[in-house]
């Protein structure tokens, strides 16, 4: 069957503001959906509250809708629109919740819209646990034994009748909110207590923990003549017992039998067909017995895409939700070709001739007080992958994706050696544990205790003792006599040249040397859904050590982007937004433009995007091999969030043109005591400050800078640690905490401006122009963080010379630091004063805010700006100004319950939204702004 | 799994190009046509495929070895692979149901495999190239005397490798009493044929290739079943003119891969050599009397040629390969006879074709009445 005629006009429901358990996946797959829709010529209608996505940009969907996620928008765009469809799969549990929300009030019947993509009986029996067992028993699927419970009752009862360990998840809720493990019954009541709590419908599943289980995951998709294939399969390095967003993961399934991959392959299958006959992707988990039966049981199956669909969209190259779209408009497999090969049939399974390694990236240092043991809720903010050609590489890769100060497993000096720690870890697991294996290995522990405690894998277990058994045989030499073999071999196994010189106690750049002169080079291979089998269309590759190098490098003027790397508090969706656009615009200057990231949630690392990815750590030896392999014009690093930005110092040191605002101006603005002396060159006000060593120092400081102090540690992200102290005491404890967890760390002492307000300006600069694309004034006080802070846009009620100054302010900075692209500063406001807090020579979070609330294509311009190939006077600026804009941080705080929840200069937020409003008097205005000093902490 | 352990071992094609790795499996030489398996799972059902007879196959998927191997999960009675590489070989298992390690089963039937390849570079030179005769060898024979040995291996052009693989003895298997009663002439069938078979409560009784028509005939089966097996079927003359009879007698007949190829043939068609071949588990094919697709479990090296079974009357082309078109299965139309190119038995692979075996017990039972 050929495309449904009927449906020309689709609504895409997005997924809302980036929150734990609902990241940039959906972007991605929304941006994927709206691009494959409207290649077959219908009329895309996206509705997202998010403003830092490329989905809600104009150059994806026709109308878009930055507007609430309530049945009231949607019927403001039923009714402004003939919409045929909706498609509510690509935006997450938020979207499958507002189209049932929908559903009910009979909006879509009402306006004669068509679910496509899903039906609303599928979503109803998976979310409702206690039909989704009926139906699994019904069709001689197992399940662990499970009981639901709609009152505090009726789980006591059910926990009596199972035993104990159980596990108590809430009913319809996101990324396992309310999730919990229960071993003992003083536990269980305070948790079932909560699950009801959580659950919108007050109803708790109770289950039998299956606790280390081997955990796998099948991703689906179905055509409407009820054809299916499974795109990827997904093995847990983590067993039953942590959420899949928390497990570290691995692709495609490794320690599985084909004779137990078909029985799960048909399981999948069967429980698709029984849920509904609708076309589109689906997600299936699974746990097997570690044992000689290996009994599989079906978990829970999810009828749309999600984050493990992005994750084996970017494992296998198959574009799982542009697919899904295309099926959801009647399409059949069999008529789709695969967009890798060009040639060959969208209906197959991808088979892969590498491994994938996903770890999830943790932002526990931001939430203080919280429980930091893994477990059914997800508390990942981010993920990071990794591509190799065996799983210690690809394992090695992801660990120096992360950006937590590691080089990798191993080899880095920073293993723990105290053996309580680390068996305690072992057991129960947090951010650390794949360290703490390799510590355990590394200490001697026996490998027998290594595996009852964490029921991994033998064979995941040994890939790791590998790889000491690799690092005992490399100390042995020096860099002088290693014999090629083994270099060589440390190098497909992953190890960074740091680690290696680690391990021969010289420095990274002399084992660089060495293996350029041993002819070790990275090679690159390309992700082609065939392992080969058919020649590839897609430029899409990875590293490796082998012989033969698939990337062809073009005699074309190229640029290569650094992406932001994985999601965390502080460094999210936006930075994403900024390197896709960063992307497109080269791309219309005729580069042929070069990605390189890490995190498969995103946009960026499409290989739509583009004209080569590289999916690649953001870590300086796999950044510089590529620079070297491609020979680009330059780099851009002001797009990326501070993970680009501090691989400027490392560029300029090896004589790669960084594109736009050098490296001598992005340090004079993080360099405190020089950007002081431009501050005052320019006699422009700001809070007196001072850098100290030690807490005698800060409070010898403290007495000239008098208090309330601000307090930080100097080059930190998202204002980690930051603190306002406002006595002596104070103070030397804070000093001394950050000490203790950073030690060597400089810490800045600025006096803090109580009780004024901030505002913010984000500018383009050439050098010579500036131009100011927006200020924003936020309404708490100084004090909170701005990324946690609400931002109104344009001011709402800071006098027009007050704006003036902070105008002009903007562009002497800006000029002062010799920008070439984006610039965005901090102000404080007091007693008709405007004080400048910090500079930042890089595409901010606020950034796409403003273009979104501007409708006009800032980090576009800025980029052909830092490109050389425009000036600032060459654009005709139209912002359309019309209202007030308001950005809303949005926080994950049920995901910590007992993190304290006060604001601070420290950041917590992991998303924001967007909202227009027409003046002052709206109410949802006078409300925030009525509680503005609510949330202060001191 | 240290690697340091393994001696160095080289594989060396028909047109001299070397590829090193280390050596896996037994110490020695080993020669053959190579070929390629995208499979990720299944590599103790492949190896002992009596199909690969004679072949020397590259496992695409980055690592084999790591499950182990399972009484349960043969083909055969043994390796039937002549040789193995592979990207990273594991020697350690993690399986509780299994019995011993990859190495462990590959020393024990003598097979030589290489291993730490870089496999994809490999496919990609083939994948040009076409089928080709190599070489492994882990004993440290000169390159040059690989190069011209590798030379003297016998093209899988024109080989007959059937009788090689076939049952020397007749036997049976399933329930004495069913109603069905299967005879499968052997051609080197895979063990999960004759299971799919007794599932469906057949019994089948399974013949040695040369067993004449008339014997196969005399004992009154319902159906006849001929199996997958190794080589060119344009050179197995006596059964291509045996399947003839079969099929004239008006006994149901399914036929699978070489089964297939043979049935083929002695309705007059053609096969070919392909230039690769179809080795994988994740080949899609359509249904073209159903319009339903499956993917399917693929290894053959020779097909039906598409264009003369389409312009026949007295056939009905019923499956494609939806890749590249070529033919898949077909139906007589006065016969209750039909083929498939692909591996309903799975084993390994999905298990979406299975229904092919409902079809020929329908038909035997059509047939009874």
């Amino acid at each position: 069957m050929p495309r449904d005629k009927s449906i020309r006009s689709v609504l895409i429901i997005g997924s809302g503001p980036i929150v734990i358990g609902q990241a940039c996946e959906f972007d991605y797959s929304g941006s994927q959906a709206s691009r494959s829709l409207r290649e077959e010529g219908i009329e895309v209608t996206l509705i997202n509250s998010n403003p830092a996505t490329i989905m809600t940009d104009k150059v994806v969907a026709d109308n878009i809708y930055l507007k609430p996620l309530e049945p009231e928008s949607i019927e403001e765009i039923l009714k402004a629109h003939n919409i045929d469809a909706v498609l509510p799969t690509m935006g997450g549990q938020t979207a499958l919740n507002l189209c049932i929300k929908c559903d009910e009030m009979g909006l879509w019947e009402e306006y004669g819209v068509r679910i496509i993509g899903v039906d609303i009986d599928a979503i109803e029996i998976t979310e409702n646990r206690e039909k989704f067992r009926d139906l699994m028993g019904r069709i001689d699927i197992p399940m662990a034994p499970q009981d639901t419970a709609k009152s505090f009752l009726e789980g006591k009862e059910i926990a009596q009748k199972f035993g104990f360990p159980l596990c108590i998840r809430a009913s319809y809720t996101l990324g396992g909110s309310g999730a919990a493990f229960v071993h003992t019954k003083e536990d269980f009541e305070p948790l079932l207590t909560r699950g009801l709590h959580l659950s919108p419908i007050h109803e708790v599943m109770i289950d039998k923990a299956l606790l280390g289980w081997k955990e796998f995951e099948l991703e689906l998709l179905r055509d409407a003549n009820d054809n299916v294939t499974i795109i990827c399969s997904i093995e847990n390095f983590d067993p039953m017992g942590i959420h899949t967003g928390d497990s570290i993961t691995v692709a495609p399934a490794l320690t599985l039998s084909d004779a137990t991959y078909q029985r799960m392959r048909d399981m999948a299958i069967k429980m698709m067909r029984s849920i509904g006959d609708f076309a589109g992707g689906c997600n299936v988990q699974f746990a097997v017995s570690p044992d000689e039966k290996e009994d599989i049981i079906a978990i829970e199956i999810n009828p749309r895409v999600s984050r493990s669909s992005a994750l084996a969209s970017k494992a296998t190259g198959y574009p799982i939700a542009k697919i899904a779209a295309k099926l959801a408009i009647g399409y059949h497999l069999d008529e789709l070709s695969n967009q890798i090969t060009g040639n060959t049939s969208a209906f197959f399974e991808p088979t892969l001739d590498y491994v994938v390694v996903k770890i999830p990236r943790w932002n526990f240092d931001k939430f203080q007080g919280a429980d930091v043991e893994l477990g059914l809720q997800m508390k990942a903010v981010g993920e990071v992958m990794a591509i190799g050609r065996s799983f210690q590489e690809a394992l090695q890769k992801a660990c120096q994706s992360l950006e937590i100060k590691r080089n990798g497993i191993g080899a880095d000096g920073k293993e723990l050696r105290d053996q309580d720690q680390i068996l305690r870890s072992l057991e129960r697991p947090s951010w650390d544990r794949l360290f703490h294996i390799y510590d355990a290995i590394k200490l001697g522990i026996p490998f027998k205790t290594i595996q009852e405690k964490t029921k991994i894998d033998f064979w995941f277990l040994k890939q790791i003792e590998d790889l000491l058994f690799v690092e005992r045989r490399i100390e042995k030499f020096t860099v002088n006599n290693i014999p090629r073999e083994l270099l060589f071999e440390a190098k497909q196994k992953g190890y960074a040249d740091r680690q290696i010189a680690h391990l021969l106690k010289c420095l990274e750049s002399e084992v660089h040397a060495k293996r350029t002169e041993m002819a070790i080079n990275r090679v690159y291979k390309v992700v082609d859904t065939c392992a080969a089998e058919f020649p590839a269309l897609t430029p899409y590759f990875y590293s490796t050590f082998e012989d033969e190098n698939e990337s062809i490098v073009s005699d074309k003027k190229k640029v290569i982007v650094l992406g932001s790397g994985p999601n965390r508090i502080g460094q999210g969706i936006e930075f994403d937004y900024c390197c896709v656009h960063g992307v497109l615009a080269a791309k219309e200057c005729g580069y042929e433009t070069i990605m390189i990231n890490c995190n498969p949630e995103t946009v960026s690392t499409d290989f739509d995007t583009a004209d080569k990815l590289y999916f690649e750590p953001v870590f300086w030896e796999h950044i510089y091999d590529i620079i070297q392999h491609e020979k680009p014009e330059g780099v851009i690093v002001q797009l990326g969030g501070q993970t680009a930005l501090k691989l400027a110092e490392k560029l300029e040191r090896y004589g790669i043109k960084i594109l736009g605002t050098s490296y001598e101006a992005l340090d004079l603005a993080e360099d405190r005591g020089s950007f002081s002396n431009i501050l005052k060159e320019n006699n422009i006000p700001y809070p007196e400050f001072g850098v100290v060593e030690n807490a005698e120092q800060a409070i010898e400081l403290s007495r000239d800078l008098g208090f309330p102090l601000l307090v930080r540690p100097s080059y930190v992200l998202g204002g980690q640690r930051m603190k306002i102290v406002i006595n002596e005491a104070d103070l030397e404890t804070t000093v001394v905490n950050i000490l203790r967890d950073m030690p060597d760390n400089k810490i800045l002492l600025d006096h803090f401006l109580d009780g004024a307000i901030e505002a913010e300006a984000d500018a383009i600069c050439d050098g010579e122009d500036v131009y100011i694309i927006g200020v924003m004034q936020h309404i708490e006080p100084a004090g909170i963080h701005s990324g946690d802070s609400y931002a109104v846009l344009p001011p709402y009620n800071l006098g027009d010379l007050i704006v003036e100054q902070i105008r002009e302010q903007t562009k002497k900075i800006a000029l002062a630091l010799k920008t070439v692209g984006l610039i965005n500063i901090q102000f404080a406001v007091k007693d008709d004063k405007v004080y400048i807090i910090e500079a930042n020579p890089r595409a901010s979070r606020t950034v796409p805010f403003i273009a979104k609330a501007y409708d006009e294509p800032y980090v576009n311009y800025a980029t052909k700006v830092m490109l050389g190939e425009k000036k600032v006077k060459d654009f005709n600026f139209q912002p359309k100004k019309s209202g007030y804009a308001i950005k809303i941080p949005v926080f994950s705080y049920e995901k910590f319950p007992n993190v304290n929840k006060e604001l601070g200069p420290e950041m917590k937020s992991t998303g924001e939204a967007i909202r227009f409003i027409k003046d002052l008097k709206d109410p949802f205005f006078r409300k925030i702004y009525s509680e503005r000093n609510l949330y202060l902490s001191k | 799994m240290q690697t340091e352990n393994h001696q160095n071992a080289v594989l060396v094609l028909e047109d001299g190009t070397v590829f090193n790795g280390k050596a896996a499996g037994v110490i020695g030489q080993t020669s053959g046509e190579i070929a390629f398996n995208t499979g990720m799972y299944g590599y103790q059902e492949i190896f002992t495929d009596p199909s690969y007879l004679g072949q020397i196959l590259i496992m695409t998927t980055s690592h084999i070895g790591n499950y182990g191997v399972h009484p349960d999960e043969v083909e055969s009675d043994g390796l039937k692979i002549a040789g193995i590489v592979s990207k990273k070989f594991s020697e350690i298992y993690s399986r509780i149901a299994g019995n011993a390690s990859l190495q462990d089963y590959l020393e024990k039937d003598g097979v030589v495999a290489i291993c730490d390849v870089d496999t994809r570079a490999l496919v990609r030179y083939i994948r040009e190239r076409g089928a080709m005769n190599a070489i492994i060898c882990s004993d440290g024979t000169p390159i040059e005397e690989l190069q011209k040995s590798v030379k003297q291996v016998p093209s899988m052009e024109g080989l007959e490798l059937s009788s090689k693989v076939s049952t020397k003895e007749i036997y049976q298997v399933g329930d004495q009493n069913a109603t069905l009663k299967v005879a499968l002439l052997d051609l080197g069938v895979k063990t999960n044929i004759i299971r799919c078979l007794t599932e469906r409560g057949c019994h089948v009784t399974v013949y040695p290739m040369h067993t004449t028509p008339a014997d196969i005939i005399a004992s009154k089966p319902d159906g006849i079943m001929l199996s997958n097996g190794p080589g060119d079927p344009q050179a197995m003359l006596d059964t291509i003119a045996n399947v003839k009879t079969l099929i004239d007698a008006d006994i149901p007949v399914f036929g699978i891969c070489l089964g297939h190829q043979v049935i083929a043939l002695s309705q007059g068609l053609k096969t070919e050599k392909m230039f690769n071949g179809h080795r994988g588990v994740n080949h899609p094919i359509k249904n073209i009397e159903t319009g339903k697709c499956e993917v399917t479990s693929q290894n053959h090296g020779f097909v039906v040629n598409r264009e003369e079974a389409e312009k026949r009357e007295d056939l009905v082309v019923t499956h494609l390969h939806l890749n590249d078109g070529t033919l898949a299965g077909i139906r007589l139309k006065n016969r209750p006879v039909f083929s498939v190119q692909y591996h309903p038995e799975a084993s390994a692979g999905p298990h979406d074709s299975r229904y092919l075996f409902d079809t020929f017990v329908e038909n035997m039972k059509k047939h009874l009445n």
